[in-house]
C-alpha cells in the first residue's frame, strides 16, 4: 500500500500523518504543493492538519487552490482514497470534494485536548476496524472544526451513513455533532480530530491506529 | 535625506545617560550621525547589552560534561547522547505583551523559536511561564485572554507541541505583566550552527520577511520603566507571522543541511544592527551593508529606521559564495526574500550605505566590546521578619481557598488553547508536573520544567533563587528526568534602585549555588529589568526552565493513582508556613521567611525518586500549598477521592522544600519504605487514594464539589 501526504506551506501535521501511515504498513511519499503529479501507485492521499498559507483568507482556501490539487482530483474522481485531517478536512471542503464548511468554533477558541468520538458507521474502509457505536479518543486541535452545511447537505450525509464520527459531547458548535464525513463513494473521509496523534500507545491512546490499519487491510485486499 | 541633528533632548530619547554619550563621542572622535546614534542606543541599551546583569551572570555555573554550548549564542545546546543534543532558551517579551497583548506575546514565542532554530534545531517543546496582575485589577483580563490567545496563536499555527508553564496572578503584576517564553529544539550534536562570521568577503545574506517600520525602538523601550503615557508606545510593538516563520525554520533547517551556511544570526531586538555586530564581532570581522538591497514592504524606509527594525521573521546569515545558487533555490521553494546585502570586511569597521551615502561608519567590536557595563549599587534585603502565629484552619476550608484561586485552580482554560500534541511525540501534556516529550524516533524522552516562587524571592532572594532550582529539579525528577541544564529568566525591577539590585544579586547567589550542587548549569537565558510602573515594582521573578532526560520508559513515572494507592511522603513532615500560599490565598498574608532549601536533602530525595521509578505508580514535587494541595491534585487528575491520616495546619499544607508525594500500589509499600530507609530518606505513609470524598484529617468533603470548584475557578475568575 502507497500513501502520499501532500505538504503544503504552513502544513504541521505532515510529518506525524507519514509516521502513523508507515506504522500502518504504507509506503508514504511526501509531495509538494507546487507538484502536478502524485508519484505513481498512491493508493491513498492524505492531506494533513496544519495552518496551511497561515489559514489566511479562510481556512484551506489558498491550499484548495494549489497546483497538486487537481491531481488529487483525478485521484478521488478515479476511485482512490482520501483522507484530509483537521486543516486537511477544511482543504477537501474548499476543493468541493466534500460537502459543507467549517467556521470558527462556537466557542471562539482554540480547542486542543483528547475527546471522545462515536464511530457513527463501519461502512468505510476507514472505520471497518471498529465496531459500530464504539467510543473512540482522539485529541483534537484546532481554532475552526464547527462543521456545518445546508440542511439537505446534512439530511443526505445522515440518510446515506455518511458521518462517520460524531463527538458524544458538544465541543465546537458542529451540526449534529459531525466530526468526521465520507464523501459519495466513501473513499474520501475528512474529520477534525487527529487520527495520528492517537496511533501510538506511547502518547496515551491508540485508538486511532485501527483507521490506518483497516485502510492497509482494505488496500491489500483490493 | 537629511537626518536630524543631534540635540540634547534626541540623546536623552535614545535613553543615553550623559555619561554614556560622552563615551560616544570618546569612542568616534566626533559626533555620531542619526543613523548611529540610533546603532550605539540600540546594542548599548539594557536589553540588548546587559549592562547591569553582566558582572553577576558572570558568577553563573554554565559548565559540564554535558555542556556543548553555553550562554552567549542564540540558545544553550546540551548532549542528549547517540550524537543528539537539546537546544533551548527562555526569554522575555514582558513590555510588549503589556503593551499589546496578543502580538507581544505571539512575538515572544516566535522570538525563541528563532533562537532555537537558528542554532540549527527543530523546535520540539513550548512552555510559557505568565504573571499578571490581580484577577480584579481592570486590565487583567484583557491581558489574561490576548497573551494566552497570542501564545497559543503563533505556537499552534508554528507547530510546536507547548507543554508546560506556569500562570500566576498577583498585585505587583497589575502595571507589568511578564511573558516568559521558552524553547526547546532537537539538532545533530555536530551540527550545530553558530553566530560567529568567518571570512573576508563572504556574503552576508538576508534570509524570511521583508522590513517593516514595526519595532523600531522596542528595545529601548524595553528598558525603562513604564509610566501613563505606555499607550503611545503600542507602534513599537512587532507584529508576528507564525506562517512565514514556519517557512523559515523549514527553509533553514533545508539549507543548513547543505554545506552552505558559515553562520547564522536571527534577527531579534535591534533587528539588523544587533544581528550583524554580533555576527561581525564573534568572527573578528567588520560588516559593510548595503540597505538599498535590503527588501523593505514599505517605502522611502531610512536608514535609521531598517537598522532598528524589529520586522520579525527575518534572519542574517553568512553564506559560502560557492553555495549561492543552492541557497536562493531553498528560499524560493519556501517564497521567502533572499537577499545578498552586504559582505564581511577584513576592517574593524561597521559601514551602513544607503542611497550610495555611508550613513554609519562605526568601529564594530567598540560597539559590542565597550557597550558600558555597571556595577550598580546593591543592598542585602533585609531578613525577613518572623512569621506571626497562624490560627488553626479547618483543612477543607484551607484546601478550597487554594484550588478556588486562579492561583492553584485548574489551568485548562489556559493550556486547551495551546495544541500540545502536534509532532505527535508528545508523552505528557500540560496539567500537573512536568511536560514530556519523545525524541523523534527514538525510545528516549525530554521533560520540561518551568519553575519560581516570587514571594519567596522578595523574602528572602537567595533561598527563593535557589528554591527556583530546586522546584524545577523536582518537577523533572517527579517524571523520572535526570536534570540536565537550565535556562533563566530573570525579571526584576528598577536596577538603579538598589534594593532592587539587591534582590537580583541575592537570586543569582542563590541559582548559582543551586545550579551548582544539582548539577544542571545555566546554559542561556535572559534578563529583563525595568519591570516598573510609575515605581511600583514586581516581585522579583527569576523564573527557571529545566530540561531532564528520560533515557527509557522503564525510567517513566507517568502514571495515573489508582483507587487503594498508598500515599508516601517522601522528605519528612511540613513545618514551614512562611510565604506560603495558604498563608496567601486563605489569610491574605504574605508573611515570613522562605523556607529553607537543602541542597544535600534535595539530590538524595531526587535520585531516590528516580530510582524507584519501577515503583511509584504516579509522582509529584510538594510546593506550594505542600502536601494537601499536592495529594488533591494527584487524586483528583485520577478521578478519585483520597484521604490524608495527618494533622495540623503546617503539616498539611506547609511548604518545606526538598519532598516529593507518591502514589504507590499497595503490595509495593513496603519495598518503597525499605529502599527510603536504606538510602538515609524520609518516607512515610500519610493516607491513600480512593473513595468519593476528600478527607484531611477527618474533615471531609465530596470529591465532586472540590472538583468543580477547582475545574471552574480559573475561567470564573479571568475567563
Amino acid at each position: 500500500m502507497k500513501a502520499a501526504v501532500i505538504v503544503f506551506p504552513g502544513s504541521n501535521c505532515d510529518r506525524d500523518l507519514a509516521v502513523a501511515f508507515r506504522a500502518a504498513g504504507f509506503d508514504v511519499d511526501m509531495v509538494w504543493h507546487k507538484d502536478t503529479e502524485l508519484p505513481q501507485g498512491v493508493d491513498v492521499v492524505g492531506v494533513p492538519g496544519g495552518f496551511s498559507f497561515g489559514d489566511y483568507l479562510r481556512c484551506g482556501a489558498i491550499a484548495a487552490r494549489s497546483p497538486i490539487v487537481a491531481a488529487l482530483k483525478a485521484h478521488v474522481e478515479a476511485g482512490g482514497y482520501g483522507i484530509g485531517i483537521c486543516n486537511g478536512f477544511q482543504v477537501l471542503l474548499e476543493t468541493g470534494l466534500l460537502p459543507g464548511a467549517l467556521m470558527r468554533n462556537a466557542g471562539l477558541k482554540f480547542i486542543c485536548k483528547p475527546v471522545e468520538l462515536s464511530v457513527e458507521t463501519t461502512a468505510s474502509d476507514f472505520t471497518s476496524g471498529y465496531s459500530a457505536g464504539q467510543t473512540v479518543t482522539y485529541p483534537v486541535a484546532h481554532h475552526d472544526g464547527n462543521y456545518v452545511a445546508t440542511p439537505e447537505v446534512v439530511a443526505a450525509l445522515e440518510a446515506e451513513d455518511r458521518v462517520a464520527f460524531r463527538y458524544c459531547e458538544d465541543l465546537n458548535g458542529s451540526v449534529g455533532r459531525i466530526a468526521g464525513i465520507l464523501s459519495e463513494n466513501r473513499r474520501v473521509l475528512g474529520l477534525m480530530p487527529h487520527p495520528e496523534r492517537a496511533a501510538d500507545p506511547a502518547l496515551g491512546t491508540a485508538d486511532g491506529a485501527a483507521l490506518f490499519a483497516a485502510l492497509a487491510k482494505a488496500g491489500v485486499a483490493a | 535625506m537629511d537626518e536630524p541633528a543631534i540635540t540634547e533632548d534626541l540623546i536623552a530619547a535614545h535613553g543615553f545617560t550623559p555619561e554614556e554619550y560622552a563615551e560616544v563621542l570618546r569612542i568616534l572622535n566626533r559626533e555620531p550621525t542619526f543613523t548611529e546614534l540610533g546603532i550605539f542606543s540600540a546594542m548599548w541599551n539594557e536589553h540588548c547589552s546587559y549592562k547591569s546583569s553582566k558582572k553577576w551572570l558572570r558568577t553563573l555555573p554554565t559548565d559540564g560534561p554535558q555542556v556543548i554550548c553555553g550562554p552567549g549564542e542564540n540558545a544553550g545546546v546540551v548532549d542528549i547522547g547517540d550524537g543528539q543534543a537539546v537546544v533551548f532558551k527562555m526569554e522575555s517579551h514582558n513590555h510588549p505583551s503589556y503593551i499589546e497583548p496578543y502580538q507581544g506575546a505571539a512575538t515572544g514565542v516566535g522570538g525563541i523559536l528563532r533562537d532555537v532554530f537558528t542554532m540549527g534545531a527543530r523546535p520540539i517543546a513550548a512552555m510559557n511561564a505568565l504573571s499578571f496582575g490581580e484577577p480584579s485589577h481592570p486590565k487583567t483580563k484583557r491581558l489574561v485572554s490576548g497573551v494566552v490567545e497570542g501564545v497559543g496563536g503563533y505556537g499552534n499555527a508554528f507547530g510546536v507541541p507547548t507543554v508546560g508553564g506556569e500562570v500566576r496572578f498577583h498585585k505587583a503584576y497589575n502595571g507589568n505583566c511578564l511573558v516568559n517564553a521558552f524553547a526547546a529544539g532537537l539538532a545533530d550534536a555536530d551540527r550545530i550552527f553558530y553566530s560567529a562570521a568567518s571570512g573576508v568577503g563572504m556574503p552576508v545574506v538576508y534570509l524570511g520577511a521583508k522590513t517593516g517600520r514595526d519595532g523600531v525602538g522596542g528595545a529601548t523601550m524595553a528598558s525603562a520603566e513604564f509610566d501613563d503615557t505606555i499607550e503611545e508606545k503600542r507602534p513599537t510593538v512587532q507584529v508576528g507571522d507564525p506562517f512565514t516563520e514556519k517557512r523559515l525554520l523549514e527553509a533553514c533547517l533545508e539549507l543548513m543541511a547543505t554545506d552552505a551556511v558559515i553562520s547564522i544570526q536571527d534577527m531579534g531586538a535591534a533587528g539588523l544592527t544587533c544581528s550583524a555586530v554580533e555576527m561581525g564581532d564573534k568572527g573578528g570581522l567588520g560588516i559593510r551593508l548595503d540597505l538599498d538591497r535590503v527588501p523593505v514592504r514599505e517605502r522611502a524606509m531610512t536608514a535609521y529606521e531598517m537598522m532598528l527594525s524589529e520586522s520579525q521573521e527575518r534572519m542574517l546569515m553568512v553564506l559560502r559564495p560557492e553555495k549561492e545558487a543552492e541557497a536562493k533555490a531553498v528560499f524560493d521553494k519556501w517564497d521567502l526574500d533572499f537577499a545578498i546585502v552586504g559582505e564581511t570586511i577584513a576592517e574593524d569597521r561597521f559601514l551602513i550605505i544607503h542611497g550610495n551615502e555611508t550613513k554609519a561608519d562605526l568601529p564594530l567590536s567598540k560597539l559590542a566590546s565597550t557597550a558600558p557595563e555597571y556595577d550598580r549599587p546593591w543592598v542585602e534585603t533585609p531578613a525577613a521578619a518572623p512569621l506571626g502565629e497562624v490560627g488553626e484552619v479547618d483543612p477543607i476550608e484551607g484546601l478550597k481557598s487554594l484550588i478556588g484561586s486562579p492561583n492553584y485552580a485548574r489551568k485548562h482554560w489556559v493550556w486547551e488553547q495551546y495544541d500540545a500534541q502536534v509532532m505527535a511525540d508528545t508523552v505528557q501534556a500540560p496539567g500537573l508536573g512536568a511536560g514530556i516529550v519523545r525524541v523523534h524516533g527514538t525510545d528516549k524522552m525530554l521533560a520540561f520544567t518551568s519553575d519560581v516562587t516570587p514571594r519567596y524571592v522578595r523574602a528572602n532572594p537567595v533561598e527563593g533563587g535557589k528554591q527556583a532550582v530546586a522546584e524545577a529539579y523536582r518537577n523533572l525528577c517527579a517524571v523520572g528526568a535526570t536534570p540536565l541544564a537550565t535556562t533563566d529568566n530573570l525579571n526584576f525591577g528598577n536596577p538603579e534602585k538598589p534594593e532592587i539590585m539587591g534582590q537580583f544579586v541575592g537570586a543569582i547567589k542563590g541559582i548559582g549555588q543551586a545550579v551548582a550542587a544539582l548539577d544542571m548549569p545555566i546554559v542561556s537565558g535572559n534578563v529583563s529589568l525595568y519591570n516598573e510602573t510609575d515605581g511600583q515594582a514586581i516581585l522579583p521573578t527569576p523564573t527557571i526552565g529545566a530540561v531532564g532526560l528520560i533515557p527509557d520508559a522503564s525510567h517513566l513515572i507517568a502514571g495515573v493513582a489508582r483507587d487503594g494507592d498508598a500515599l508516601i511522603l517522601i522528605g519528612g513532615e511540613g513545618t514551614h508556613l512562611g510565604q506560603s500560599a495558604l498563608l496567601a490565598e486563605h489569610f491574605g498574608r504574605e508573611e515570613g521567611d522562605a523556607p529553607a532549601v537543602d541542597l544535600a536533602a534535595e539530590k538524595r530525595n531526587g535520585a531516590f525518586v528516580r530510582a524507584s521509578a519501577g515503583t511509584i505508580r504516579a509522582a509529584s514535587d510538594l510546593s506550594d500549598g505542600g502536601l494537601a494541595l499536592a495529594a488533591f491534585e494527584m487524586a483528583e487528575a485520577a478521578g478519585q477521592g483520597l484521604s490524608l491520616d495527618v494533622s495540623g495546619t503546617a503539616v498539611l499544607f506547609g511548604e518545606d522544600q526538598a519532598r516529593y508525594l507518591l502514589a504507590v500500589a499497595p503490595d509495593r509499600v513496603a519495598d518503597l519504605l525499605d529502599a527510603a530507609a536504606a538510602s538515609g530518606v524520609q518516607a512515610s505513609e500519610v493516607g491513600r487514594v480512593g473513595g468519593e470524598s476528600v478527607t484531611l484529617d477527618g474533615k471531609i468533603a465530596p470529591l465532586a464539589e472540590l472538583s468543580r470548584l477547582y475545574r471552574t475557578a480559573f475561567a470564573r475568575a479571568v475567563g
